[in-house]
């Protein structure tokens, strides 16, 4: 039997970062006490209307262009209807028919260095719900009753759906990632994951090649890149062997659990709402002008992918690593201050994404909050390329500065660990070492040339060690060759 | 007092022959004396209309009267009065004192308007006979065994008895016009998006308007001057200057070309109807008009179109009616389900329930394009005859409704049959002009109107067609025997 394909399509919800909500002119600021922001509108008081947020309908054109898609001259809000406590209207404002943003594409770099274009289908405009509070409650209301938090209610979102263009985890990832850049780059979106900024729902089916698309399910609302891989590889392991088994795949929607890494049917095709969409009544088919777009166009900041040609022309960088540090904004940023202030762009693309990335994912902190700052690793890359610490001393004194301990060059003077370049001092110290190890200098004296690099190590090691790694190596190698 | 017209009134109070107190403590002892027999108000707000007319005689004192100062206006119940009760005439709200106040009330009281009470009115304005109030049905003053038409039936019934000097309604198919042909008043709908609707509880949004109840066209056009203008809580009221309706009133129609559509005249219509607007329509002739005869041929598909797209409307906009953040929740809710279930099937009255069904099964999949869509192609027909025909005639005229007031409990287990009592007014709406109904004559000591229909934003056309056929006949001056 020949092996499965999987068949992969994204719906991404992508939270606004307007100052006010879509419909109203509360405040879409998070983390305020429950129902702050639910204004007459938000609470779906009798008699109340929508006035659509201008800004949220230029955020989604902004995204419409970056992904050279077709901006809808008019576009439609719709009503899904349906009856769910945090949803204060019994319906959502959102759009189906005519949406904003029309067909687009998305490329992806993917590891081995190949690149994919995925399509997207369109992208719309709509309301977030309120969230429903099952914790205990204290005071008036008992344990056992549930709390509606409107503060989120209207919040405005652009729900991304693309064509199911992704045949593995790792293609539907760097696809969630591109879009991440996307946004945050433009600044439509604050990108936070864990804030449920970005949302991810996955419509994952398998087949066999050249078959028809199989039955889909849909892993609704995962909010990490780990969680979204780790939920695609459940599913399709679990398809895989339900089809194998003889069974059939059931449309259905799952909720995934990255806690205990597993899922479960949520609710079947069966069970579905009839959204009873039709043409939102209180507000008008929103028409764009030509001038409106041109005008978003030109004001638009520069893109991961216009970033990533960038680094690779200016820098030389290599196209996975121009990727990797063009997609977010946040880590250009970084990477050009460590550039500009450091001189030397590889070495700069190296310590990020290396030493600094590994700390960072042990810690689990994004790059705008790593404890070393751009221009403080820029400054220990200065220190390097001039000769004043070796490589090795320099992990030494990035750990010191991610420890808080002052800036690189304040660190290497309290520490005393500027190289030894004095070659006066370090003669002395190669002498005493020579000196010291008769055998090991009988032992390479008669070893031929192949042997005595080998062996040379040795002395090296007794230089450093002496020295506590200060001694400059390429000085060393060089008064040992001639020593010894 | 309360035999005066509104801008009667107004001269006395500026002339000093009454003060507003005394007007408002007159029409207050009134209600309280009168709307016994009638029902025609669910809440009087005495204290507060006293308030305002002491605001009022201040006001006059200090030489500010504005369009309305002191002048005695009741509210139709729909619109949102902060710190009343505003019910919609249900059950479903029946506890709920709004929030805030609506557009309209708010521009009326700037003006200076005393608001005596809220008046009663068809559950959700869903009636045509004020028969489907949680308050009880209303009385037609002209013969208390029979009804005032609906949905702004405490509206007509309360000024026909001279229980207020003006009153507001709201008009979604009908809902002014007819009962003002009722009761024997003028009664204006304005153009869609005329009249903002923030604060007024939605029935079908893409129908519903506000508009004035009067004594007289003037009356009408007073109240409409204060009425009118773009509101930017409304995104579908629309940014257009509005007209001077009271110097729009004298104006000359010689050479008015009324269109008079054959439709409107159907052979099976009851003959004295059809000779009272034939009447109206002669005066208007001997004043210079002319007649053109022309065809509006779909406006026979309105009442069916209407009934498909009023219930789906209305059915989405009463969604948020649910138990959980205002009005009716039923006791001891089980679950979630039940509460939705009891709190809206306890909430609700029949007749409401009847349209949320009929509008729930015509957006449901499988029935949306052979109901819903189609009736809105029916709705473009219907708009683009009349723009066709008002290239031709500067107003179209008829009657108002089929017959005059009919007996209580005679059409209220007879949906179909009530329905038709709208056949005229209706198209109106679809189209969303604007259009009056005003006295034309009594058939056995009832009441009768004829409707004139202007283009859009022609509220003054139709106002100046009403004032000067006001000028030459008195029927709109007469008052119900037993309300001298």
């Amino acid at each position: 039997m020949s092996a499965w394909e999987t068949v992969i399509g994204l719906e991404v919800h992508v939270q606004l970062a307007t100052a006010s909500k879509i419909f109203s002119s509360s405040s879409t600021h998070t983390g305020d006490e429950a129902n702050r922001h639910a204004s007459l509108i938000d609470l779906g008081m009798p008699g109340t209307l929508p006035v659509l947020n201008r800004e949220a309908l230029r955020n989604a054109i902004r995204f419409g262009l970056a992904i050279n898609a077709d901006i809808n001259r008019r576009s439609v809000f719709e009503r899904k209807n349906y009856f769910y406590p945090d949803l204060p209207k019994g319906y959502q404002t959102t759009q189906l028919a005519e949406p904003i943003v029309g067909t687009g594409v998305v490329e992806i770099q993917l590891e081995d260095g190949r690149k994919k274009t995925v399509r997207i289908h369109h992208a719309h405009l709509e309301e977030d719900a309120g969230k429903s509070i099952h914790d205990a409650f204290s005071g008036d209301l008992g344990q056992g009753q549930t709390g509606i938090d409107l503060n989120r209610a209207g919040t405005p979102l652009i729900e991304i759906v693309s064509e199911p263009d992704m045949s593995n985890a790792e293609e539907a990832v760097a696809y969630a990632r591109k879009l991440h850049a996307i946004v945050t780059s433009l600044g439509i979106c604050d990108g936070d994951m864990s804030q449920g900024n970005m949302r991810f729902d996955v419509n994952v089916s398998v087949r066999r090649p050249g078959e028809p698309l199989g039955t889909r399910t849909e892993t609704k609302n995962l909010n990490s890149f780990r969680f979204m891989e780790k939920a695609i590889g459940l599913e399709v392991e679990r398809q895989i062997d339900v089809l194998e088994d003889g069974g059939k795949i059931v449309q259905e929607t799952r909720l995934y659990n990255g806690d205990t890494h597993t899922a479960r049917s949520m609710r079947s095709k069966e069970d579905a709402n009839d959204y009873r969409y039709f043409p939102c009544p209180d507000l008008l088919p929103v028409v764009v002008s030509e001038e409106d777009i041109e005008e978003l166009r030109a004001s638009l900041p520069e893109l991961p992918d216009a970033r990533k040609a960038r680094y690779m022309e200016t820098y030389q960088l290599s196209d996975y690593d121009a990727d990797l540090l063009s997609g977010s904004p946040a880590t250009a940023r970084y990477f050009e201050t460590a550039t500009e202030q450091g001189g030397d762009a590889k070495l700069a693309a190296n310590w990020i994404m290396g030493e600094l990335a590994a700390k960072l994912n042990s810690e689990e902190l994004g790059i705008e909050n790593a404890p070393v700052t751009a221009t403080q690793l820029g400054q220990l890359i200065q220190r390097l390329k001039d000769g004043t610490i070796s490589s090795k001393i320099a992990k030494q004194v990035f750990d010191a500065c991610w420890a808080g301990e002052g800036d690189p060059d304040a660190i290497i003077e309290a520490k005393g660990l500027k190289q030894m370049s004095d070659s006066g001092e370090l003669e002395k110290i190669v002498d005493q070492v020579i000196a010291d190890s008769p055998a090991q200098v009988e032992d390479y004296r008669n070893s031929d040339e192949a042997k005595r690099k080998k062996k040379l190590g040795y002395f090296v090691g007794q230089v450093m060690k002496a020295t506590q790694g200060k001694a400059n190596p390429q000085q060393v190698n060089e008064l040992l060759h001639k020593k010894l | 007092m309360h035999d005066k017209t509104l801008t009667e009134l107004k001269a006395g109070l500026l002339a000093g022959d009454f003060s507003a107190r005394e007007l408002a403590e007159h029409f207050l002892a009134r209600i309280e004396a009168r709307d016994g027999a009638l029902n025609s108000f669910i809440t009087v707000t005495a204290e507060q209309a006293l308030q305002q007319a002491d605001a009022a005689d201040r006001a006059i004192a200090a030489g500010e009267q504005r369009l309305l100062t002191g002048l005695p206006i009741a509210h139709k119940d729909i619109f949102c009065t902060e710190g009343v009760r505003t019910s919609c005439g249900s059950r479903m709200l029946d506890n709920f004192v709004a929030p805030y106040t609506a557009t309209v009330v708010e521009k009326m009281a700037a003006e200076g308007a005393v608001m005596l009470g809220k008046t009663n009115m068809d559950e959700f304005a869903m009636g045509s006979s004020n028969e489907t109030s949680y308050y009880g049905p209303v009385k037609n003053p002209w013969d208390t065994s029979r009804v005032p038409g609906g949905s702004s039936g405490g509206a007509a019934a309360s000024l026909a008895a001279r229980l207020a000097a003006g009153s507001t309604g709201t008009d979604t198919g009908g809902s002014i016009r007819q009962p003002a042909a009722l009761n024997n008043l003028t009664g204006l709908k304005p153009t869609y998006g005329r009249v903002s609707r923030w604060g007024m509880i939605a029935f079908a949004s893409s129908l519903d308007q506000a508009g004035p109840l009067g004594l007289s066209a003037a009356d009408c056009a007073l109240m409409l001057q204060a009425m009118a203008g773009h509101d930017s809580k409304d995104s579908t009221c629309l940014d257009q200057p509005v007209d001077d309706y009271l110097a729009a009133l004298d104006q000359n129609i010689d050479g008015l070309r009324i269109g008079v559509p054959e439709e409107f005249f159907p052979e099976n219509l009851d003959g004295a109807i059809a000779e009272s607007s034939h009447e109206a329509m002669r005066e208007l002739e001997k004043q210079g008009a002319r007649l053109v005869k022309i065809s509006l041929p779909s406006v026979t598909l309105s009442v069916p179109a209407y009934y498909v797209i009023a219930p789906a409307e209305a059915s989405s906009n009463l969604s948020r009616y649910d138990g959980v953040r205002f009005g009716y929740r039923c006791e001891n809710p089980r679950d979630l389900e039940d509460l939705y279930k009891r709190s809206r099937s306890e909430g609700f009255g029949e007749e409401v329930k009847r349209r949320i069904l009929v509008g729930t099964y015509a957006l449901s999949a499988g029935y949306y394009d052979a109901y819903y869509k189609r009736a809105q192609k029916v709705r473009r027909l219907i708009r683009d005859e009349f723009v066709q025909a008002f290239k031709k005639v500067d107003v179209i005229m008829g009657p108002t409704t089929p017959e005059t007031a009919f007996p209580l409990g005679a059409k209220a287990d007879d949906p179909i049959n009530m329905y038709m009592a709208d056949v005229f007014t209706i198209a109106v709406n679809l189209a969303g002009l604007p259009a009056l109904s005003m006295p034309s004559g009594f058939i056995n000591g009832l009441p009768t109107g004829t409707q004139v229909i202007g283009n859009y934003f022609q509220e003054g056309r139709i106002l100046n067609v009403a004032h000067r056929y006001q000028q030459a006949t008195d029927w709109h001056k007469r008052i119900p025997g037993a309300f001298q």
